[in-house]
């Protein structure tokens, strides 16, 4: 059984790994709304030349809010430190969407957040399940993406957001 | 796993199939290729069956049973182009095993230009809140409905976005019989006159109107073979309050659903909220009568469904408080829902050092009230007009009350603990079509406290423990005789603990105890006269589990027992089965 479990994780990364080498990924252009119902395009997500981070959460899913909570403790001394942004895209939808605005609020959250209530930009940015975290570099290539989230992830992140403030690979 | 062996060679095939198309493509259409991308992710779950009889698991002949899927999606400059395969062998429990096999589920392309945006191929879309129409897929319902057809954005100026949309729905690996067809404008005004940018309020308005047709084969009445659904949405939004509101009408649509009445339908909903830094405040009010719109009259459980008409209840994150979820009623509901969300800051008696969050929420959902068309027809008699109702009228019949109260409180470097209280009132007779022994009602009472224990840097321990109590009623038995039996399945008990460590490894042990009473009578005569299915038994759900994370990929094992219920995600839900075995699921974005 284990031989067959490790077969199917080399399966997984040699599909990583294979596409991966296939181009960069940029930031598709998907309609989104901000949480007072204006539309606004994912192609104009721009953080002049800093690091960008993409977080896919929502209201109702534990870890996300944990996560974002988090690193919402950090994130004062992380855009001190290397300018970056975080992005929160909530896939809520109808149901849940009007929550966004006061969630955030509550939770005192200072980062910007956008609405994909029918998980266009989540489908785009071929996302399975949140959270789902996406890095972006200065130029707005995706240059990391990390999925779930386990307590003391931020810190593996910012490791990370340093890194390509710095301009350096990741690879 | 022989079968995920089959598998993985399936797609190991597709995808040098989809290689070589792409490449013949670009070579063809003088493409530079290195200018493009290919992006994707990839998910498998899998599942073994073994038999208990006492929560009700079956075994399958399969042994083993998996979903899985893959998105490819190539990019190049303004062009986009996606496919997605699915396999199913066979169908896990729980799923329409009309999804067994494997094939290419998804298809499109898209040219997106600064004015114009064309689709052609699959394409999910959304019109206002989608009231009258929204197409999406969730795979964790087995839900995807799908438009297989075109669709054109066009954008002729800034604040206005013109939609048009045509095709046939996906009905598993078939197109449901009925053509959808639609448009919708959103217009932004203060985008739109420059006498209005500067403006504190912002309005956006926008208006659609969405039409299906299918062939009238009935023998007995005369179906209207097109059906037309209008709505209009008003969006307000002025520093920290907004507003959105939407009302639609669909014209008569006799269906399986509304048993063949000619009655139009109509929905009203309210979005409101407000919020300023360390409060917000929601409230939403929905009134639904005869919505459901489906491209086929006879379309059953979650399929063809043209609208999306949401619960306005909280969608709970902690297993017993989703053990009743609320699901919206097409055929009418009148609701309300308010939430408060409020932190008490750092450094003040209740905020303590880190603050202190809390949220009250508060649910109500009324059947609406239907008046007979005349005193000679009972209500909803097919072939009719059905009933009269006037528009957001109500009537006693309560189907659904939620209210709930949660806080989050962080108290050192090492623990955050969370409380939250549920009571729920729920009609399961109305909803669930049982529980008529105890009256239709389930009043329950929740109680969960989740513990956050940092025991070092990146390594956390969570305790997440639940209860769940019924009442205890009084049933007369066919001997006239009077016991206590407890509502519904009765009390619960669980406890789960979940080891972190950052950034690859998740360990978790869980238990589910469906003690039913502390009361042994009480518990006993709850099975004999509820459910009669099972031998009386207090069972145990017990779980594992272990993930890897890296990256974007993602594995995870477990094994254990699942009891029957309802999953529900945004409003959609589907029954799950009891299940007893051992689960992988793989998933990599790539």
């Amino acid at each position: 059984m284990m031989k067959k479990l490790f077969a199917t994780l080399l399966f997984v990364m040699a599909f990583y790994f294979g596409f991966s080498q296939l181009g960069t990924q940029t930031i598709p252009s998907v309609d989104l709304k901000t949480t007072d119902g204006k539309t606004i395009n994912s192609s104009t997500f721009s953080n002049n030349g800093k690091p960008m981070v993409i977080n896919f959460w929502a209201t109702w899913c534990k870890p996300c809010v944990l996560e974002l909570s988090n690193m919402d403790e950090l994130y004062d001394t992380w855009v001190k430190e290397t300018g970056v942004k975080v992005i929160a895209i909530s896939i809520d939808d109808t149901r849940s969407m009007s929550r966004v605005a006061p969630f955030v609020s509550g939770k005192g959250w200072k980062y910007e957040i956008y609405v994909d209530p029918n998980s266009d930009f989540k489908r785009a940015m071929n996302v399975p399940n949140v959270p789902h975290t996406f890095l972006i570099d200065g130029k707005g290539n995706v240059v990391w993406q990390h999925t779930s989230y386990a307590d003391g992830d931020e810190v593996e992140l910012y490791e990370l957001i340093k890194k390509v403030a710095k301009g350096e690979s990741l690879k | 796993m022989k079968v995920l062996n089959k598998l993985l060679f399936r797609y190991k095939i597709a995808s040098t199939v989809l290689m070589l198309i792409i490449s013949g493509f670009s070579a063809w259409a003088q493409v530079d290729f290195k200018g493009g991308n290919i992006t994707g992710n990839f998910k498998l779950d899998a599942q073994t069956y073994r038999e208990d009889s006492t929560i009700g698991a079956e075994k399958v002949a399969e042994k083993m049973l998996s979903n899985s899927y893959m998105n490819l999606i190539y990019t190049n400059g303004n062009f986009t182009a996606g496919v997605r395969f699915e396999g199913y062998f066979n169908t896990m429990l729980g799923y329409d095993n009309n999804y067994d096999g494997f094939g290419i589920a998804n298809r499109y392309a898209t040219y997106a230009g600064e004015m114009f945006e064309v689709t052609v191929g699959n394409f999910y879309d959304q019109f206002g809140n989608g009231l009258i129409f929204r197409t999406y897929e969730d795979k964790d319902l087995g839900y995807d409905n799908s438009m297989d057809g075109a669709r054109i954005k066009f954008r002729p100026l800034p604040g206005i976005i013109l939609k048009g949309v045509i095709g046939n729905q996906r009905l598993y690996w078939e197109k449901g019989e009925g053509i959808v067809r639609g448009v919708d404008g959103e217009f932004a005004l203060n985008d739109l006159f420059s006498s209005l940018a500067a403006s504190d309020n912002r309005i956006t308005l926008s208006g659609s109107f969405v039409n299906k047709y299918q062939a009238d084969e009935n023998p007995i009445y005369i179906l209207p073979e097109n059906v037309g659904a209008g709505a209009g949405m008003l969006n307000f939004s002025r520093g920290n309050f907004s507003l959105a509101t939407e009302y639609a009408y669909k014209s008569q649509d006799p269906s399986a659903d509304n048993n063949l009445i000619y009655k139009s339908g109509s929905a009203f909903l309210i979005n409101s909220d407000y919020s300023v830094n360390g409060l917000g405040i929601m409230l939403q009010y929905k009134w639904v009568d005869n919505m459901s719109f489906r491209s086929e009259r006879d379309a059953q459980l979650n399929n063809l469904m043209i609208n999306y008409l949401p619960a306005i209840t909280k969608n709970h994150a902690y297993a017993l408080t989703a053990m009743y979820p609320y699901a919206t009623q097409v055929d009418g509901e009148a609701g309300i829902q308010g939430e408060v969300f409020y932190k008490f800051k750092k450094e003040t008696v209740l905020g303590g050092t880190y603050g202190t969050n809390i949220t009250l929420n508060y649910a109500r959902i009324q059947d609406i009230k239907r008046n007979p068309i005349d005193s000679s027809t009972p209500i909803g008699q097919t072939g009719t007009d059905g009933y009269t109702t006037s528009f957001l009228s109500m009537s006693d019949s309560l189907l659904n009350q939620d209210i709930n109260f949660e806080i989050t409180k962080k108290i050192s470097e090492k623990y955050k603990v969370v409380f939250v209280y549920q009571h729920l009132d729920f009609n399961q007779l109305a909803l669930q079509g049982h529980g008529k022994e105890y009256n239709g009602m389930v009043n329950s009472n929740t109680f969960v406290a989740d513990v956050y224990w940092r025991i070092k840097p990146k390594h956390t321990l969570r305790i997440e423990s639940e209860a769940l109590f019924t009442k205890a009623v009084d049933f007369t038995t066919q001997q006239n005789e009077v016991v206590k039996i407890k509502q519904d399945f009765g009390n619960w008990v669980m406890l789960m603990l979940e080891y972190s460590v950052s950034p690859h490894w998740f360990f978790a042990v869980s238990d589910q105890f469906n003690y039913v009473s502390t009361n042994k009578k009480t518990a006993e005569n709850t099975f004999e006269y509820l459910h009669r299915q099972y031998p009386f038994n207090r069972n145990h759900f017990f779980s594992m589990a272990m993930g890897y994370s890296k990256g974007a990929s993602r594995i995870q094992v477990s094994y254990g027992k699942q009891r029957e219920g309802i999953l529900c995600v945004g409003g959609v839900c589907r029954p799950v089965p009891a299940a007893y075995g051992f689960n992988i699921s793989v998933s990599s974005t790539f």
